[in-house]
């Protein structure tokens, strides 16, 4: 049997992470600055928000949909969006035959420029799981239940690109701005585990 | 490696539920570890791959246990105890300083980084070999593993699937993980009918999954 390899009092991860800073920072090989703004950088800035006015710009303008479908990677850096998991970013666009949903089973790469950070459940072992063994099903426990007659396409981010899901535009929108559509765009729609629901 | 983060298609995990309140950072230790994760190529001379593959190594108990940036952390251990910035046990050591145990700490160590450098920022590399396969062709993933980092799952090794795209090209994270070579490779993008990656009475629909050049053989 395979012993429990942990020693059990070993110190939670809030003390290490605690210990490994104060090490790193008594040898000089960080600087707290760095790492305070590299966590503000994603805990405000770098969020599901970017991905959202993507996808508006996308829905109102025709060209830049021609070119964000080309292209990902570039539409998406003429927004302002790049760096770190955006080297090369695909769109993948739902229609009303098909519904794409995007994983990453091997870890949990994901879109960062777009949508920031991955939420738990992206991360969540039955999600890495399930999502490539019975989507259907699983989707339809996450609260989306998709129609018999749409096919279901799976992505699993296994190399450097990143795959970004182009939801569809809700019905009754027809007068919205970019901005006020931007606002309905949510990040699980962008990873393909919800639709875009009209205002 | 046949490691417990090769999760694709496993049974018994239940459902999966979404906060719609979730902070990006559940705890202050995650940002840290985020944070030093961001950095860790820089700390210890090694690279995303390595990092990907000090995740995939560690057991399966803590890999379970810690959870996300709980990993992170760990990785980040690794790496810099993999390269000498410090020497092993260090962090536990300071950690029970921290909560006020009277432990020595190790002496530190020297640094050994590999001696290895990438040639180009990022993954994608230009590479002027022939592709060995086309779009609508049919190749079947190779059914071998190893113990080192791969990104070829467990659930699509010998399986046949048809080409969609040729990606940008790559380091093979295999080598480029053990600072061996980046061994540059095109990449595809293979598409697997479910019923061929999991029976005849498989959820109908399709599953897309981009695969190194030498992951493939012609089917």
């Amino acid at each position: 049997m395979t012993a429990d390899p942990r020693t059990r009092d070993l110190p939670g991860p809030a003390l290490r992470a605690e210990a490994l800073e104060s090490l790193l920072v008594e040898r000089q090989l960080i600087d707290p600055k760095v790492v305070d703004g590299l966590i503000n950088r994603y805990a405000h800035d770098v969020g599901p928000l970017n991905g959202a006015k993507v996808v508006a710009k996308a829905w109102t303008d025709p060209e830049y949909k021609a070119r964000l479908l080309a292209d990902g990677t570039a539409a998406i850096a003429e927004l302002g969006f790049s760096g770190p998991q955006g080297e090369h970013i695909v769109i993948v666009e739902n229609d009303t035959d098909l519904h794409n949903v995007v994983v990453c089973t091997l870890c949990s790469c994901y879109p960062w420029p777009v949508l920031g950070l991955p939420p738990a459940w992206y991360k969540d072992p039955a999600y890495r799981a399930r999502i490539v063994r019975e989507p259907r099903t699983l989707l339809a426990e996450m609260g989306l239940t998709l129609d018999e007659s749409v096919k279901i396409q799976v992505w699993d981010s296994s190399s450097e690109v990143r795959y970004f899901v182009l939801p569809q535009r809700p019905p009754g929108t027809e007068g919205l701005s970019e901005e006020e559509l931007a606002a309905l765009v949510t990040r699980d729609a962008m990873v393909g585990v919800a639709e875009v629901a009209a205002p | 490696m046949d490691g417990i983060h090769d999760m694709g298609g496993m049974h018994g995990w239940g459902s999966v539920v979404i906060d719609p309140d979730e902070a990006v950072f559940a705890e202050p230790w995650e940002a840290k570890a985020f944070a030093f994760g961001a950095l860790s190529a820089r700390l210890t001379g090694m690279n995303l791959d390595a990092m990907r593959h000090a995740i995939d190594r560690q057991h399966p108990y803590d890999y379970l246990v810690d959870g996300y940036y709980g990993r992170w952390l760990g990785a980040v251990e690794t790496m810099l105890v993999d390269s000498g910035v410090l020497p092993p046990g260090a962090v536990e050591a300071r950690a029970r300083r921290l909560r006020g145990e009277d432990v020595a700490e190790p002496a530190p160590s020297e640094p050994h980084k590999p001696d290895y450098q990438p040639t180009g920022a990022g993954s994608i590399r230009q590479i002027d070999d022939p592709t060995a396969f086309a779009v609508g062709q049919t190749v079947r993933a190779r059914h071998w593993s190893h113990p080192g980092h791969t990104r070829l799952p467990r659930y699509v090794r010998g399986r046949t699937g048809a080409v969609v795209a040729v990606q940008p090209s790559q380091v093979l994270p295999d080598t480029h993980a053990h600072f061996i070579a980046e061994s540059a490779q095109h990449v595809y993008a293979v598409r697997f009918a479910s019923t061929e990656l999991w029976g005849p009475d498989a959820e109908p629909f399709e599953l897309t999954i981009d695969l190194y050049e030498s992951y493939l053989e012609p089917a």
